[in-house]
């Protein structure tokens, strides 16, 4: 009872990645709280998956195997998991925040009016002293997130109401192996306990997915452009870069609503968080939701015309000028360099 | 026979286009240098809703906004584009609504609107970038949810079917109605004003700022009553005052910080040809690229 949940994203028989990351970042929370670490898996033909989340720290996997468990629909996992929590009790619950996490998330908080904080970037325990009430708070979960189009850092809690919910985005905690002999225990669930007709009315009737053609993720150096980038064409510059020096072109969320770049390339809190070796940020001012996800890069170039981007101040090297004459001259000198 | 749709819209702060005068010298937002917008995606939604207007005869599309007086802005500018008629939810107890209790507050309101086939929305605001009014507002009407919606195929026979651009794919989902559908920006842009509607509703107001018109508007509205748009208040929603404002809210603000960058010490360098030669010298040489 009162324990860390994660309920874990099942993407063709495999836990998606931001899920072995949140069970990362749990396992810790329910150390500090010393509490137990659970994870939820739900879809069909999954036997044996609790074996991939006991490594990374779950002292209990729920499992659901069922075939109305797949491929995900809303209400049917709702049902599922409201009626496991209303049993269990969780003081915290996590999701990743891909559409499966932000379709579900907010469905299972309003069922058991429960708040739910979304895209945070750090979650920490700690105490809250309500003045007006005159109430202490133990142990409470710290959301943090930027708020305001970036603008802001807020903490958010949830003084009153369990579990505790929040989502946060892929790449953004660390996946570690927490002792890759754990044991924890199975309970397989009965899904007709929880479900009930009413539930599967939405039917799937057709899906394609295609394996994400940009790997920003994973890229060792990132080549990355922003409104100040001005236009579709402009942007070229930063392939022809990204080509020669064999890096992946990234985007601020303003080119992407500019229309500059996919959102598959959105660096930042609402898109991917990356470490690379080398980030080079041309014409990106640095907003706080783009350095949440990029401000890890063991090395920062920035290039801009403002000399007072906020960027430049976690940049190792600031370049001021414009990005159609310095991407250039970067492409130019890194040939006439490596001959 | 026509359908009923809701298009539920926002109207949020422009946070695409904060300029220097955006914080105030204290680290507080200044609300009032942004301007107010009708926020993107709720725009792609009613799209979808006019399109369905197009397609099928008789159909109504209301658009129910929630936010302080001035958000009936939001209300005129759907009237312009193609929307019938408009409802601004609006009362001083909805202050300091997270989204749950917003979600509380919407879902009442649509229960006092005429039984809709359709309840459409953006998949998120600006401001907030949490898209959970959507599900939300649909768990507390009992219905259904289609989130990231890009196309409404078809809405015949009580049988929606829709096309989902998710992460990585799409996919099409079949739901009965009602149903509440949340579009992404992803999904077509809406179409512009139309000159006859701005003529026609350019005078629209509510009864709060009709209050300061002078005589020869109230004459107009008279004849006119399509220049209403009416208010909904608390009351007029039978709603739990528990379950509103800050106290029907899970969530409360801990503590807000202005962000400020811990300065490293940087190289700076210039776009001179001697300047990026070194730098590319430099990052060949460490190995960082290369």
């Amino acid at each position: 009872m009162n324990n860390v949940f994660v309920i874990c994203e099942i993407d063709e028989g495999k836990v998606a990645d931001v899920s072995l990351e949140l069970l990362t970042k749990g396992r810790t929370l329910a150390n500090e709280l010393k509490c137990k670490l659970e994870a939820v898996a739900l879809g069909h033909n999954i036997e044996g998956i609790e074996k991939e989340l006991y490594p990374y720290g779950a002292d209990v996997v729920h499992v659901g195997d069922d075939e109305r468990l797949n491929p995900y629909t809303t209400l049917p996992h709702t049902a599922v998991i409201t009626g496991l929590f209303e049993e269990e009790k969780p003081q915290i619950a996590l999701l990743g925040a891909t559409t499966f996490g932000r379709d579900l998330g907010p469905r299972v908080s309003s069922a058991l009016q429960s708040g739910l904080t979304a895209d945070c970037t750090a979650l920490e325990i700690g105490d809250h002293e309500d003045k007006k009430a005159g109430k202490t708070y133990k142990d409470l979960l710290y959301q943090i997130r930027p708020a305001f189009g970036g603008n802001i850092v807020a903490t958010i809690i949830n003084p009153d109401c369990r579990p505790q919910m929040a989502t946060v985005r892929e790449g953004v905690m660390k996946k570690e192996i927490y002792d890759k002999n754990y044991k924890g225990k199975l309970n397989k669930l009965d899904i007709n306990k929880y479900l009930k007709p009413e539930d599967l009315v939405v039917k799937v009737i057709e899906r394609h997915m295609e394996k994400s053609k940009v790997n920003i993720k994973n890229a060792s150096i990132i080549v990355s452009g922003g409104y100040g980038m001005g236009s579709k064409e402009n942007f070229n510059l930063l392939y022809e870069l990204a080509e020669v020096i064999g890096a992946e072109v990234g985007a601020s969320r303003a080119a992407v609503d500019a229309g500059f770049a996919e959102h598959d390339r959105q660096v930042g809190q609402t898109g991917v968080t990356v470490r690379p070796k080398l980030y080079i940020a041309c014409g990106i001012s640095g907003q706080i939701q783009h350095v949440a996800g990029m401000e890890d890069s063991s090395m920062i170039i920035a290039v801009n015309n403002d000399p007072n981007a906020p960027i430049n101040k976690i940049a190792d090297y600031v370049i001021t000028g414009d990005v159609a004459e310095v991407i250039p001259k970067m492409i130019k000198y890194y040939k006439q360099n490596t001959k | 026979m026509g359908l009923n749709i809701i298009v539920l819209a926002k109207q949020v702060p422009d946070t695409r286009n904060v300029g220097k005068d955006a914080m105030k010298a204290d680290g507080t937002v200044n609300r009032a240098a942004l301007p107010a917008i009708f926020n993107p995606e709720d725009l792609n939604a009613l799209e979808q809703a006019l399109r369905l207007k197009d397609k099928y005869k008789g159909t109504t599309v209301t658009i129910l906004t929630m936010g302080p007086g001035r958000a009936a802005d939001i209300i005129r500018e759907g009237l312009y584009r193609g929307s019938d008629k408009g409802y601004l939810l609006t009362d001083r107890a909805f202050a300091g609504s997270d989204t749950l209790a917003t979600s509380y507050a919407i879902s009442r309101a649509i229960m006092k609107l005429d039984k809709a086939d359709l309840i459409i929305a953006g998949r998120q605001a600006i401001d907030g970038d949490t898209a959970q009014v959507g599900p939300q507002v649909a768990e507390k009407l009992g219905m259904p949810q289609i989130t990231y919606a890009e196309e409404i195929v078809s809405l015949e026979k009580g049988k929606i079917t829709v096309k989902r651009r998710l992460e990585r794919g799409v996919e099409t989902v079949e739901s009965p109605v009602p149903v509440v559908v949340t579009v992404n920006s992803s999904a077509p842009d809406c179409r512009p004003r139309n000159a006859k509607l701005l003529m026609k509703y350019k005078h629209a107001k509510t009864i709060t700022e009709s209050q300061n018109a002078s005589e020869d508007y109230l004459n107009l509205s008279a004849d006119r009553p399509f220049l209403n748009i009416p208010e909904m208040s608390v009351n007029d929603i039978d709603a739990d005052p528990k379950w509103l404002g800050l106290a029907g809210s899970p969530t409360k603000v801990k503590k807000i910080e202005n962000i400020v960058f811990q300065a490293k010490e940087a190289k700076k360098l210039t776009a001179g040809d001697n300047d990026i030669n070194e730098l590319m010298k430099e990052l060949i040489a460490n190995h960082t690229i290369g």
